[in-house]
């Protein structure tokens, strides 16, 4: 080891200003936010890109279309409860029905990894088309790419769609009032514990699936029930607490949780627990938030405990009349925390 | 969910916070030892239920947080040669060193992993011969028995490429600082009940009746905390200096002997710096002379990586109870998660992470309480 000038007195500067990508740049947190905005919407600054949905919403000859896109780097590609195929079918179905779409149309690219078996591929490319059927949506364009042995994790999915918006409602952050509700459709966790013990190997007595779902048809019963929706979000990467925020830094406006109306499942608290990792911020695949008028959530409720994907709806919190961006839970014990945004991924604590 | 949902009971709780109330006369400044005891403390807003006399103050038992400058350094200076895979817990990985941090020497293509435990690290080992695996072994007694337990294992599998850089550290040694310095204001401790599962409590004995403060080994969860609070103020107010064991239902007096035996087998007590406090005599651990072998300061020479932190840095204080981190002036400033002046900030386990994420607002708790 070369003899470096280390013998020097130093206070720890701060090195939040990465100028390289690490790790938690990707995990939906405040570092992530930071570059898209310093880097993507500085860039290409545009009053679509400029709402921060999960989909654009651009009109075209007064048809008013919603357009996303995203990619799928999940370990391992099969899991409980799904693949990566499924996955990426899902997963943009749903960005495309939280803007109040019906989706149309999605794209298929692939970044495979010289020695993928053609076995699994298949299986992948089989559970994409039975999604997509399922939906009643076309995966209608698509492109190959094979990247050299140890460039890429076996297999790489991006997935586009392409929405219709039968509703002239403006579903957005923006459109919270005083005294909305929020509703979810479910437990919260499965999917990224689902996932984690799968990878790291953990042996849990009840067995975790992901809750991987197309969201699309239960959003749609809502819609042609008419029910006035101000905003929706899946609660993917950094989970319920995230997205919350997002939507209360958007629409300058506090939320208030209860903690007691949150379903975590045992299994899933389990490994939060021995792991020091807060169910909050914890992916899922298969659960939204919707937030809408208090006066409309008993319909909204009737509604979504019809559907497969909604039985266990539930009003988790309100709007509050605070203009004050932030995100508040009432604990169990009757005390109040905020929660705020994560810089990265959650880690592991240490004992 | 059983011994966890006893323990957050609403009920409980709020009888524990009136008899509190109700035993509490004077000013007390007591101090919790661990990191986690600090979270669930912000996590539950349990300083929210205290009368305005007991002050709690956050000790240095946050792992990451006092790992000295100087180990992150040779860190950061191992995980980035060619031929090793530098293997640490993850809370480590955005701690700043001098210059980068484990994160960045990730990025520009050092072989860096998070692993659970060390015997993750020793599976690796197995699995790459032709690497050099280091386990970068921080923490308190908490850890040291399962680091002790891959040392051994690797001694009886015959690794020769399974190398620690140890920065282990013990709690009674900073006790004793914290109590000794001028500047002390701590009347009591609740003692991590993790550490003395491992340890039991007979070593904090002396430590009580030297110093004439109560010590309550405590666990985590809202009812431990307030319980061992509770105990805490009734030795103050009965002028009672003795150690008292909340956690009972881990804790027992003479801990896991098992575990002790693995720890001293393998490593030696020895004088190390902690961040923010300086040398602490014979308050770390090293590996003996019969396992030299595995120390990667040696195979690696970092002898001559002796930074030292500068004397402004303020978590020092933060880590000994003297200033909380809402009274530090770059607290939320200039000093966030995401551009840690310290690594107090930085650590999930670190006290000024805990007032950040949970009260950085902290007049919204206020309006909330209904």
């Amino acid at each position: 080891m070369s003899e470096n000038n280390y013998l020097v007195e130093a206070c720890p500067l701060p090195i939040g200003q990465y100028d390289k990508i690490v790790m938690a740049h990707g995990g939906g947190g405040r570092l992530m936010q930071q570059l898209i905005d310093k880097l993507m919407l500085a860039e290409f600054d545009n009053d679509a890109l400029n709402e921060k949905n999960d989909s654009a919403v651009v009109t075209i000859n007064n048809a008013r279309l919603a357009f996303t896109t995203d990619s799928y780097v999940v370990k391992p590609l099969f899991f409980p409860g799904g693949d990566i195929g499924k996955l990426a079918v899902c997963g943009t179905l749903n960005d495309l029905a939280m803007s109040g779409a019906r989706p149309l149309f999605l794209s298929c690219s692939l970044i495979i990894e010289e020695g993928f078996a053609i076995d699994s591929l298949q299986k992948i490319i089989q559970s994409m088309s039975r999604q997509a059927k399922a939906a009643g949506v076309n995966i209608v364009t698509g492109d190959t790419k094979v990247v050299e042995k140890g460039k890429g994790d076996g297999l790489y999915i991006n997935t586009s769609g392409i929405g219709v918006l039968d509703t002239p409602m403006n579903i957005s952050p923006t459109m919270l009032q005083h005294d909305d509700v929020v509703i979810i459709n479910g437990d919260i966790g499965r999917h990224s514990i689902a996932i984690m013990a799968e990878r790291e190997g953990f042996k849990l007595e009840q067995p975790l699936e992901s809750d991987c779902a197309d969201l699309s048809g239960l959003v749609k019963l809502l819609l042609d029930g008419g029910i006035e929706i101000h905003c929706m979000r899946d609660l993917t990467r950094g989970g319920l607490a995230t997205a919350l925020i997002e939507i209360s830094t958007t629409a300058n406006k506090q939320i208030m949780l209860e903690e007691a109306a949150i379903e975590v499942p045992a299994p899933v608290r389990g490994v939060c627990e021995v792991l020091g990792l807060d169910p909050y911020y914890v992916a899922n695949e298969g659960r939204f938030i919707t937030v809408l008028p208090s006066t409309q959530a008993a319909q909204a409720l009737t509604i979504m405990h019809a559907h497969s994907l909604g039985k266990r709806a539930v009003v988790i919190g309100k709007v509050d009349a605070n203009s004050q961006a932030m995100v508040t839970l009432k604990n169990k014990i009757g005390t109040t925390r905020i929660l705020e945004l994560l810089s990265g991924s959650q880690l592991p604590r240490i004992c | 969910m059983k011994y966890i949902d006893e323990f957050r009971h609403q009920q409980h709780v709020e009888l524990l916070a009136t008899v509190i109330n109700n035993t509490c006369t004077r000013p007390w400044t007591i101090m919790e030892l661990c990191g986690g005891q600090t979270h669930a403390i912000m996590k539950y807003g349990i300083d929210q239920l205290l009368p305005t006399d007991i002050t709690l103050v956050h000790g240095p038992g946050c792992p990451v947080c006092v790992t000295p400058l100087q180990a992150i350094d040779k860190a950061i200076a191992i995980a980035a040669l060619d031929d090793v895979i530098f293997c640490t817990f993850g809370d480590m990985l955005r701690v700043p060193g001098s210059t980068k941090d484990l994160m960045t020497v990730k990025a520009e293509g050092g072989d860096v992993r998070t692993v659970y435990s060390p015997l993750e690290a020793i599976t690796l080992a197995q699995q790459h011969p032709d690497k050099q695996v280091v386990f970068f072994a921080i923490g308190f007694e908490t850890t040291i028995p399962t680091t002790a337990m891959a040392v051994y294992q690797a001694e009886q599998m015959g690794l020769k490429n399974f190398r620690l850089l140890v920065s282990h550290v013990r709690v009674p040694p900073a006790m004793e600082a914290i109590l000794s310095s001028s500047e002390n204001r701590v009347q009591g401790f609740l003692a991590a009940g993790n550490v003395c599962v491992v340890m039991g409590y007979q070593e904090y004995l002396p430590i009580a009746h030297k110093y004439q403060v109560p010590i309550v080994v405590t666990g985590f969860e809202p009812v431990d905390i307030l319980q061992g609070i509770l105990l805490c103020i009734t030795q103050l107010e009965q002028g009672r200096f003795e150690v008292e064991n909340q956690y009972g239902r881990a804790v027992r007096k003479s801990g896991n002997t098992t575990a002790q035996q693995m720890i001293n087998r393998i490593f030696t007590p020895v004088t190390r710096p902690w961040r923010g406090l300086g040398e602490i005599a014979m308050s770390g651990f090293e590996l003996n002379a019969d396992y030299a072998d595995f120390d990667a300061e040696n195979y690696f020479q970092t002898g001559h990586i002796t930074t030292r932190e500068h004397e402004e840095c303020q978590s020092g204080k933060v880590l000994q109870g003297i200033l909380k981190p809402s009274e530090c002036p770059e607290f939320g400033g200039r000093c966030t998660p995401e551009s840690p002046l310290g690594a107090t900030m930085v650590s999930a386990e670190g006290a000024c992470a805990a007032y950040f994420a949970y009260r950085r607002q902290q007049s919204v708790t206020e309006n909330n309480i209904q």
